[in-house]
């Protein structure tokens, strides 16, 4: 049987359909930078990947936009003057960022602050975290195309902060921890309204659930989406909500000594097994909620007494070496100081939390959709003043 | 809401109580094993508050870390970094002075070993630069901290990059900072500075450029404070 022409010119348009797609699949290999201005990042990160398609095939992360040479600077200041600078490293977890310098720098002093004191500290510092991850759990709805959730973190998150300036003076940087103690007492009325406070926190945090959780869009783009093995996870120093959400069990406020009063608390540590971005998200929100716990139940056991241990007026550390760190709302946050007995520190290593979360990156990023960076820059949750000292 | 089955595991006073860790107890194996591998490299160590300290030798940087992980259980990767023992030059050479004047050298220590007067930490430290690493065992829960010389003239040490991922960029921070090589790192780029940046800015003759231009006003810094402005070994209740 005879082909016609149009059977043959049908078969060329076919041809040549296939043809041209197949030259479209020889994608040549491109190069997205993202940033240094990204709203996944809190601060200025800049990623290059390099694509194959939609595919990355390698990113690299380019940071230092913002370092600050605090390390540097800690070596010209006296002890009291470094925890402002501190302060301003995890900008958002101000009072935790205190608490260990403080804890290693009285180590050395031998000086230990009274327990009105210690509870205290407990209490904003979990405050600190309330305020620092509860913006988390928000704002990762706002990367996913969720806009409510971050409108409800910002309200809920004020109250918090409300409170700490109420005691404080500082909003955003307390600088409230001293060396053997704190500035100031609690003020009237804070108590009760802390109470009410933290009832708020919680009510948020199952708005949120109600919120994101279940919703088919959350589910689908956060599950199975960058998931860290633990033992991976670990050998890169994550640390924090990171790593308990790939099921390892271990947070240094229950599994480490310390002056502050965490193991005399009831609460819990939760671990997820999935060790994706959809754990990560879990996890953060359930320690919210723990943290509301630890709050009130330093309120309920707060005792009386001074908030001030004896210390020198001229605080003066002496020679010696001190390791000591917390977990700080990102993680294992820590300062190796170096003293010789001066006024200042010899040297400081200052261990923060997101510099280890985030050096993950390449490796976690290779062979996921662009799409998916975003939610997984978002869910490892990294504050680029914690990067970038 | 989703069905979620998190593993969780449960913090109660009791439990922290019915395992109380005594500090030095945990540590003996750790000492051990890391005596009988590294041998000779295995310098000093000392405990302190419950954390250890261990100094190696050079050659045995990264044979202690791959002791530590695949042997001990160290799995979580901490820090790396190192520190510079040269006096402050600048901006206070008070500093040095003052010391000079008080003496508060930790006598119990093991003589901290100084290549021309100079005062280094805990185990010790006979060069300039020392390289200092901690690990940390979830498992265990404690940390150990690792501590290395190195050359001065040209300060170089193994990397442990295949060991621990995580000290890649530590490694590269370190490199910047301080000037020390990492033999075997497949990525010794910056990370913090400007590609074109000259010096290495946390050594110690390096110098804090903003006080040079601009003097620090009133009472300052690490200087030590006018006579009469309240003693130093006058406690006060605070307050």
């Amino acid at each position: 049987m005879a082909v016609t022409d149009q059977q043959r010119l049908a078969y060329i348009a076919t041809q040549a359909a296939d043809a041209r797609v197949n030259v479209e699949l020889q994608t040549e290999q491109m190069t997205l930078n993202l940033g240094p201005q990204h709203p996944a990042t809190h601060g200025t990160l800049r990623l290059v990947a390099r694509l194959d398609g939609e595919q990355v095939i390698q990113a690299d992360v380019v940071c230092g936009y913002m370092h600050r040479g605090y390390e540097k600077l800690t070596e010209v200041r006296t002890y009291p003057q470094i925890t402002t600078l501190i302060n301003r490293i995890d900008w958002l977890s101000h009072f935790a960022n205190e608490v260990p310098f403080i804890l290693a720098a009285e180590q050395l002093m031998e000086v230990e602050a009274p327990p009105r004191a210690q509870y205290i500290r407990t209490m904003f510092f979990e405050m600190a975290r309330i305020a620092n991850v509860s913006l988390f759990i928000g704002e990762m709805g706002v990367q996913l195309g969720a806009i409510t959730p971050v409108f409800f973190a910002f309200r809920d998150r004020e109250y918090v902060l409300n409170l700490l300036e109420a005691a404080t003076g500082g909003r955003f940087h307390p600088n409230y921890d001293r060396i053997g103690g704190l500035k100031d007492d609690l003020p009237r009325g804070w108590v009760a309204e802390c109470r009410e406070a933290m009832r708020r926190v919680r009510t948020y945090c199952d708005q949120l659930e109600d919120l994101l959780m279940g919703n088919e869009i959350f589910e689908t783009r956060t599950r199975g989406v960058g998931v860290i093995p633990a033992e991976v996870g670990l050998t890169y120093g994550l640390s924090g909500a990171n790593i308990r959400a790939s099921g390892v069990d271990w947070d240094l406020r229950r599994d480490q000594p310390s002056p502050l009063v965490w193991r005399e608390l009831d609460w819990r540590v939760w671990t997820h097994p999935d060790g994706d971005s959809f754990a990560r998200y879990w996890v953060r929100l359930q320690e919210v909620r723990e943290a509301t716990k630890i709050v009130e139940q330093c309120l309920d056991g707060l005792p009386a007494g001074p908030i001030q241990a004896k210390v020198p007026r001229i605080i003066k550390v002496p020679a010696g070496e001190a390791w000591c760190c917390t977990e700080n709302p990102l993680g294992e946050m820590g300062y190796y100081i170096v003293s010789q007995g001066g006024l200042g520190p010899f040297r400081v290593k200052i261990r923060s939390a997101s510099f280890n979360n985030i050096s993950i990156v390449p490796w976690l990023l290779k062979g996921v959709y662009v799409p998916d960076i975003v939610t997984i820059l978002a869910s490892l949750y990294f504050i680029l003043g914690d990067i970038d000292r | 809401m989703s069905s979620v089955e998190p593993g969780t595991s449960e913090t109660t006073g009791t439990e922290v109580e019915s395992a109380p860790t005594p500090l030095d107890d945990p540590y003996q194996t750790v000492l051990e094993v890391l005596r009988t591998e590294l041998g000779a490299g295995f310098v000093a160590s000392e405990t302190q508050r419950g954390e250890l300290w261990a100094r190696v030798a050079r050659d045995s940087w990264k044979k202690a870390a791959e002791v530590l992980r695949f042997q001990l259980g160290y799995d979580y990767f901490s820090f790396l970094s190192a520190i510079d023992w040269m006096p402050h030059t600048w901006p206070n050479p008070k500093v040095v002075e003052g010391e000079a004047d008080e003496e508060p050298e930790p006598e119990p220590e093991p003589a901290p070993v100084a290549g021309d007067g100079w005062q280094t930490g805990v185990t010790g430290g006979d060069t300039r630069f020392q390289l200092l690493a901690r690990v940390y065992s979830t498992t265990r829960h404690n940390g150990v901290i690792l501590k290395c010389d190195l050359d001065d003239e040209a300060p170089q040490a193994p990397t442990w990059h295949e060991v621990y991922p995580g000290a890649d960029w530590h490694e590269r921070e370190t490199w910047e900072m301080f000037g020390i090589d990492f033999a075997g790192h497949p990525n010794l780029i910056n990370l913090y500075l400007p590609s074109g940046f000259e010096g290495h800015p946390l050594r110690k003759d390096f110098p804090l450029l903003s006080r040079e231009v601009k003097p620090w006003p009133g009472l300052v810094d690490v200087e030590g404070f006018p006579a009469g402005y309240g003693g130093d070994d006058a406690p006060e209740e605070g307050s």
